[in-house]
């Protein structure tokens, strides 16, 4: 081992600068990249380049797996295969019988809201990618994804699998994207009880499967097996998209609220494609809040700026938008739905509230009426999906990034 | 050998180490692998001090930090103090031998670990789990290994 020292002594020129004056150099650089990246979000476009220069790093990482994988493909036998296709046909045989009724019930879906014809799927595109690298600590638990800004893909875009809710996308490089995962404890999504309309947030459970309620008071209705779908509420998933079962709800006497954990029914451990959905604007369905745009969410602290006052509710409301999809429907139990609203919706009724002070800079049209209700500057005034939007954007949070983005 | 020769040399070996440290790993091995880039850095400034190893750790920290970073300039900051400790006590380090050369390691990784556990928590990702510790460990056992690498690389290239 006195084999380390072997370049002890060998003349190399230094490049100026004593070792201390550089090192204060780098710290000063690390420090102001970190303020300006945690503060700011300064460092989107610089974000941007790097993980394009890191993609080749990852696509190496990630060839020895996707080689192993297409060697197994390739030498699958014969028989397989069979299996596998008839298993495959089996399965689409009944989901076609599962989606025969399924027009017929939108259309009466359509009717009952009061809409002359069935509303369109709310999922308006969706793109496959594959996964080329999991990373699942206990503290991040996240997905890189073959699919980028090149693809349409935008920063805080929904990731689904065909079971359930994956994540969302949280940095768009040109040819990949990071996925963070509903199980990553710096994640939060809205959800609803799908037997009874409670609303909460779910929260990661930090392993590979779990979520934890909690939000919920000792007395919520939650059971066994009770199946969480999105709420459509934080501007980031549509309503109504299945995201985990409850797997253990435990109540303590002293304690105000109720301990909940459930297992989402996304697999991603056996998984190597995912699908990046874009939804239709306007739909009832659709994430309730007109900050969808990119630039929108990565406005760090909005709300802690003066936001324009958005338009009454009742005067915009379009009659063609039914019992909207973000309004509380339940309003009957709004008790642990909105009492137990948590960090990441916290910033939500300061945001939409109708403040009447006017934005400093961000609302330069003189008509509070038409205001619009994407409240960030960068939106231009008057786009066209403002006032469907304005309608939901009250009961609606904003986007919920993720968590620790929110907080200073 | 020319001080770019060593710089290339370098490079090479950070990127080699860095693939290391992204290449997915199931949870349990995750927690125990050693921080290979850290470790490439302390060589590279012990050994070569006067090549730019702070500029090395800042440089491989901010692609760390596009990785796995919660912010950028984490690992950077990191791994620049832990470079710069090494260049400055580079005689004291390489005059050790190989066990004490380890002791010093996991010092160093321990103080590179600090920086990283200090600035989560002050931007909020905290993470209090103690198995974000136990790559110290693991890295000062495979240090030896580690350094005998690195320097039959340098040698054989030369």
């Amino acid at each position: 081992m006195a084999a380390f020292g072997t370049a002890a002594g060998r003349p190399l020129q230094g490049r100026g600068g004593s070792p201390g004056f550089r090192f204060t150099l780098y710290a000063v650089l690390s420090v102001v990249i970190m303020y300006l990246d945690q503060r700011a979000h300064y460092l989107e476009r610089v974000r941007y380049v790097l993980q394009a220069s890191a993609y080749p790093i990852q696509l190496a990482v990630n060839s020895p797996p996707s080689a192993w994988r297409w060697l197994r493909e390739s030498f699958q036998s014969r028989e397989a295969l069979r299996a596998e296709n008839a298993r495959l046909r089996q399965r689409q045989r009944d989901l076609e019988l599962l989606s025969m009724r399924y027009d017929a019930l939108a259309h009466e879906n359509g009717e009952l809201r009061g809409l002359r014809e069935a509303l369109p799927p709310v999922a308006d595109r969706w793109l496959a990618a594959e996964i080329i690298s999991i990373q699942q600590s206990s503290l991040r638990q996240r997905l890189l994804i073959d699919r980028g800004a090149t693809n349409g893909v935008f920063k805080g875009q929904a990731v689904l699998d065909d079971r359930g809710l994956i994540g969302q996308t949280t940095h768009v490089g040109p040819w990949s994207a990071e996925v963070i995962l509903i199980t990553d404890p710096e994640h939060a999504v809205p959800v609803r009880v799908e037997r009874t309309g409670l609303r909460t947030i779910a929260v990661g459970g930090g392993d590979a499967s779990s979520l934890a309620l909690p939000y919920l008071p000792a007395n919520a209705d939650v059971r066994n097996g009770d199946l969480l779908v999105t709420s459509g509420l934080g501007g980031v998933f549509p309503e109504g998209y299945p995201v985990a079962r409850v797997s253990e709800v435990h109540r303590d006497a002293i304690q105000p609220l109720a301990q909940v954990r459930a297992t989402a029914l996304s697999h991603i451990d056996s998984e190597t494609e995912v699908m990046l959905v874009w939804f239709r604007e306007g739909h009832p369905a659709a994430p309730a809040t007109g900050a969808r745009s990119a630039a929108d969410v990565k406005s760090g602290n909005a709300a802690m700026q003066p936001l324009p006052a958005p338009p009454r509710p009742a005067a915009s409301r379009p009659e063609s938008a039914p019992e909207h999809a973000a309004t509380p429907e339940h309003a009957a139990t709004p008790a642990p739905g909105t009492t137990s609203q948590p960090r990441t919706a916290a910033p939500a009724p300061r945001r939409a509230a109708p403040t009447a002070a006017p934005a400093a800079g961000a609302a330069p049209e003189p008509a509070p009426a038409t205001a619009p209700a994407s409240t960030s500057a960068s939106a231009p005034p008057g786009e066209p999906a403002a006032p469907a939007a304005g309608a939901a954007s009250p009961e609606a949070p904003p986007a919920v990034p993720p968590r620790s983005r929110r907080e200073p | 050998m020319t001080a770019t020769q060593v710089r290339l040399r370098m490079a090479l070996t950070a990127l080699f180490a860095l693939v290391l440290t992204v290449l997915p790993l199931p949870v349990w091995l995750d927690v125990l692998r050693p921080a290979f880039l850290v470790l490439t850095v302390l060589y590279w400034s012990i050994n070569a001090p006067r090549a730019g190893g702070i500029g090395l750790g800042f440089t491989c920290g901010v692609m760390l930090d596009v990785f796995q970073g919660p912010v950028l300039g984490e690992h950077a900051l990191a791994l620049a103090i832990v470079a710069y400790i090494a260049v400055r006590e580079h005689q004291r380090i390489r005059s050790k031998p190989a066990f004490q050369q380890s002791l010093l390691v996991l010092a160093a990784l321990i103080v590179y670990e600090f920086v990283l556990f200090a600035i989560d928590g002050w931007t909020g990702h905290p993470v209090t789990t103690p198995l974000r510790w136990l790559h110290c460990l693991t890295g000062a056992l495979v240090w030896p290994p580690v350094a005998a690498m690195l320097s039959y690389s340098e040698g054989r290239l030369a």
